[in-house]
């Protein structure tokens, strides 16, 4: 890695920092509150795709199933809130509105579930894992829109925002913040995740499985806790969208969300930091531009995607670092 | 007793139908490691080939001569333009590729087509039913289909077995670099296969027209219970992808007939049958899963 | 035709940036990809007719539409719907074709004191109490459907009956919806998948339980199926089967061909009705698009009628008490006949029985048979204060 290369990515991650912080400000000045509502959509969809490449890039496990996990934490927050609003129980806890609880539990809930599906996924590799991963989602997905009780495929509207520490979080620019901050934390657990040992393990099981096992690591168990904090992840992202969009449905778990995050962590570059955070941004971009644009967007969405697997294997944030990064 | 055979009967037609998507998709993998998601695309455009080229020629005939070279042209040129590109890469990229033709092709057929469910009819001479046995009609479409399914398998496994192309096919799976050093040209050879592959896709695509939907995302329904069969069977074998297929065909039939019986054996009436909708639409999937739990290369693993 | 819709894009842009300060933009967000694109493909075009036909005005009042597709994901119509309300400023919005997408749209809208004209779904929370001045349902309440349907079984003295449905919310509404006026024996309820397209084991099934008739809620591709696979099976000439308007549609209808001949369904519209804002309609969409109108065409058109004549009465006003008095006078001639809105501002309307038959042609079309049910309204309107 060069100095100047350095000294140029510092600048651009304090400046993509900058603009994120300042965001919000622009954006009321300029009176568009629907910029800021489409930033937290990329930030969340960021957190989810930063989880994912932790597996993706980092372990080379490819996950067609993650919208499951998004999907469980959505539904965790909306689960509590619908109990709550019904003044009922669920397994004999009363239903909740506070984010510190439920939050944390619906990372919980996507974490167990991701721990069950990956011990069981991880005994396969490859295609395999690829297709189980999938499996795995689909059941979760026909079961949540079997649930009636919870609205079925119609899904759960909640009532108002979750309030964090007993503060109602109304407006936009708050909560806005709040993604900021959790994203904030997830990109940094994860970047010490893949400099510590941890990642190193990881990565190189990825490269060379036997290789790690002779030196004396089971990559099973490094595999399966990266298969669970991504989950955990995912499942944040979810309480988060429930929040944002005030409305969860078994759509948030369908194959072709877990498609979109696949694509959204290739698009920005796999084993980078910056990477997911710019693919989800340029995917949501780009997706939503060209459906304004025409009712027949999927015939230009289509090729820009294919291209992107076809001749930019390292995403974007790898077309910008060039080769100096390798 | 007649009436789970008659329900055996639709599972094994079921099973059959699907195997003609999952021989394609199996023998592209096994053979070039390529996982197409993309071959519901080629399935959905048998199916528009066929019902086009039969509505305005007013032939059941030339509408699958339609679908077939419809479908083969359009793997042909998917496989030139794209899938070639991506034999040596992860499949994580195979798949995102894959994933953006699949988008493509519905917009494409929006835009060229619309967007309506087109006509296709049962030809005349296969419409009407045979009583298969004392009291069970069985439909007669049904029986050529299964019939076509029966037949491919038969064909596939002595081309692969007995011809040449098939014994390089053989080869090629397992040691590329000696079947170049035969002076064979692997990247042709990779294109006819594609090319069959998806004239299978095809060939299924135009089969089902008649009894299903012609219709815009057509072949996701199908491409999912397709991945699933070969997986069961363990991917890149054509014998795997065929018990995978006959299997998930009567475990999906005959757990629709009979799981709600079953059911309401212990519950009562609309939770029972609630219960045994969502577990009969997950049974596939668990079955699956426990297959890969217990054999992670599936039934019938293909040495690498 | 990617160049026509950017250059009639780019022209929009043009438009909206030189517009007058009277126009009023109407957010139409609908379903265009997804096999169920042709249904939010014909409610659009049948509202744009109708703007169409004045010059691109509704009751005096130059409008723009803008039309967006929702992909049939709730959490994209949202994007949409929040994209329209505070970026393009819209107050006006339409389009929605699924109960779900509805469920996520809504409630952002009516919260943002935007106004929702239905032209399709009708979910059973917002027919009742969470019902809202500003929600207007023009085309049904969804159970209106099934129990018109219901309504017909027994008219047509069905005793034992047997009821399919997807295994989801809506399909358990129809069911639900049905049995509300049918009132008859059911000797069993199946429970088919989201994404099924093999029905061959359910079909065995009826045949050993041998029921008079049958009563399927299979919307769109499913329908067709199901239908197709029926024929072949041979039931269709021993059991009678009765179902909703979305299960045979014109395009159903089409697509099935002679499968569907025979088949009964109910509808508050139909092709054939001859009043003359129907006979107009039918015309005009010929003309313009080149194919056969659809009920959803219709709902469409007949949206666009009531917005154009509640913004005849108030000038083009939005934004205070005479839209509402405006709206729910529906002061307009619709294709479908007599209509007027209930106190939940759903519609009150008349059911008609609809059989598919062979028409001179060839091709199967749908023939009004007889009304099913006058001015009926939905079970819901005494849950709602308004």
């Amino acid at each position: 890695m060069t100095d100047r290369w350095k000294l140029l990515r510092s600048i651009l991650i304090v400046a993509a920092a900058v603009a994120l912080i300042a965001l919000p400000f622009v954006a009321a000045m300029l009176g568009s509150t629907y910029a800021i509502t489409l930033a937290t959509r990329l930030l969340i969809y960021a957190m989810v795709a930063t989880g994912l490449n932790l597996i993706l890039g980092y372990g080379g496990l490819v996950s067609f199933g993650h919208a499951a996990y998004f999907g469980l934490g959505g539904y965790t927050v909306a689960i509590l809130a619908f109990h709550l609003g019904e003044g009922t129980s669920i397994l004999g806890f009363p239903g909740t509105n506070e984010a510190l609880v439920a939050w944390p539990l619906a990372m919980v809930v996507s974490g167990l579930a991701a721990l069950v599906f990956g011990a069981l996924s991880l005994r396969t590799s490859g295609v395999y894992f690829i297709m189980i991963t999938l499996a795995f989602a689909q059941m979760t997905y026909y079961v949540f829109v079997a649930l009636k009780y919870y609205g079925g495929d119609d899904g759960l509207s909640l009532a108002r925002r979750n309030t964090l520490g007993g503060a109602r979080i109304v407006d936009a620019q708050t909560f806005y913040f709040v993604c900021l901050a959790l994203l904030a934390l997830v990109i940094g657990v994860v970047q010490r995740m893949t400099v510590s040992r941890f990642g190193m393990v990881l990565s190189g099981a990825r490269a060379d499985e036997r290789r790690m096992m002779a030196i004396g690591y089971s990559p099973y168990r490094y595999r399966l806790t990266a298969f669970v904090i991504a989950g955990m992840t995912a499942g944040l992202g979810g309480a988060l969208w429930a929040n944002l969009a005030r409305f969860v449905s078994p759509d948030m778990m369908a194959w072709t969300k877990s498609g979109d995050f696949l694509a959204m962590a290739i698009l920005g570059g796999l084993t980078s930091i910056a990477g997911p955070v710019i693919g989800a941004a340029a995917f949501i971009l780009i997706e939503s531009t060209l459906s304004g644009l025409t009712e027949y967007w999927q015939v230009i969405f289509g090729p820009i995607v294919v291209a992107v697997a076809l001749f930019a294997p390292r995403g974007l944030w790898g077309m910008l670092a060039g080769k100096q990064e390798r | 007793m007649e009436l789970f055979i008659e329900q055996s009967l639709n599972g094994l037609q079921l099973g059959l139908t699907i195997f003609l998507l999952a021989a394609g998709l199996t023998l592209v993998f096994g053979i070039m490691g390529v996982i197409n998601l993309a071959h519901g695309s080629l399935f959905m455009v048998g199916a528009y080939g066929a019902a086009l080229t039969a509505a305005k020629t007013g032939s059941w005939i030339l509408g699958i001569a339609g679908g077939l070279a419809a479908s083969a042209l359009t793997g042909f040129l998917v496989e030139v333009a794209i899938v070639r590109r991506l034999y040596h890469r992860d499949h994580l990229y195979q798949v995102l590729a894959t994933f953006g033709l699949i988008l493509f092709f519905n917009g494409l057929v929006a835009l060229l087509v619309g967007r309506a469910p087109l006509l296709m009819e049962t030809p005349k001479a296969l419409s009407g039913f045979v009583e298969i046995l004392p009291g069970i009609p069985y439909p007669t479409y049904r029986l050529a289909v299964m019939a076509v399914g029966l037949t491919v398998a038969l064909g596939l496994w002595l081309f692969i077995a007995r011809t040449r192309t098939g014994m390089l096919i053989r080869a090629g799976s397992t040691n590329r670099s000696m079947v170049a050093a035969l002076g064979v040209d692997i990247g042709r050879l990779y294109t006819l296969v594609f090319s069959l592959g998806a004239m299978l896709a095809g060939l299924a695509g135009l089969m089902v027209g008649p009894i299903r939907s012609v219709q815009i995302g057509m072949g996701e329904q199908v491409l999912i219970l397709t991945f699933l069969v070969i997986v069961i069977g363990g991917i890149g074998s054509i014998r795997g992808a065929f018990v995978g297929s006959i299997l998930i065909g009567l475990v999906d039939t005959l757990g629709r007939a009979y799981l709600p019986s079953l059911f309401k054996v212990f519950l009562t009436g609309s939770i029972a049958d609630g219960l045994a909708g969502t577990l009969s639409s997950i049974l596939i999937y668990l079955v699956m899963a426990v297959v890969l739990v217990v054999r992670p290369r599936g039934l019938f693993p293909v040495s690498e | 035709m990617i160049f026509k819709a950017l250059t009639t894009a780019g022209a929009a842009l043009l438009v909206m940036t030189t517009a007058a300060a009277a126009q009023v933009k109407i957010g139409f967000i609908t379903t265009l990809s997804t096999p169920a694109g042709y249904l939010g493909e014909d409610a659009r075009d049948g509202f744009n007719l109708a703007v169409d036909e004045e010059g691109g005005k509704l009751g005096g009042t130059p409008v723009q539409v803008i039309v967006e597709d929702d992909k049939l994901r709730p959490a994209d119509g949202k994007q949409i719907a929040d994209k329209f309300l505070q970026s393009d400023k819209i107050k006006l919005f339409s389009g929605i074709i699924f109960s779900n997408v509805a469920g996520a749209v809504v409630p952002g809208i009516l919260e943002a004191d935007g106004i929702y004209v239905s032209p399709n779904a009708g979910p059973s929370p917002f027919a009742g109490k969470d019902c809202n001045a500003n929600y207007y349902v023009t085309s049904w309440q969804n159970d209106n459907l099934h129990e018109s349907a219901g309504a017909l079984a027994k008219k047509l003295g069905y005793k034992n009956m047997v009821l399919l449905a997807p295994n989801y919310q809506a399909g358990k509404d129809a069911i639900t919806g049905f049995r509300r006026l049918y009132g008859g024996g059911v000797i069993e309820e199946i429970y088919t998948s989201l994404d099924q397209t093999d029905f061959s084991a359910e079909m065995a099934k009826i045949r050993s339980l041998k029921p008079d008739a049958v009563f399927q809620f299979h919307p769109g591709g499913q329908g067709i199926a199901f239908l197709k696979q029926w024929a072949q099976s041979g039931l269709k000439d021993q059991i009678a089967m009765v179902v909703a308007a979305p299960s045979l549609d014109q395009r159903i209808a089409a697509a099935a061909g002679d499968a569907a001949i025979g088949i009964r369904a109910t509808a508050h519209w139909n092709v054939d009705f001859p009043n003359e804002a129907n006979k107009a309609f039918v015309a005009g969409f010929r003309k313009k698009y080149n194919r056969e109108a659809t009920i959803y065409a219709s709902q469409g058109y007949d949206t666009a009628k009531l917005i154009g004549a509640a913004l005849k009465a108030t000038g083009g006003k939005l934004d205070d008490k005479a839209f509402r008095t405006a709206m729910l006078k529906a002061d307009v001639k619709l294709t479908r006949g007599a209509f007027k809105f209930g106190p939940n501002q759903h519609p009150i309307q008349d059911w008609y029985e609809i059989k598919a038959v062979k028409a001179a042609d060839g091709s199967v079309a749908l023939e009004t048979v007889g009304k099913v049910l006058e001015n009926h309204g939905d079970a819901y309107a005494k849950d709602c204060k308004l």
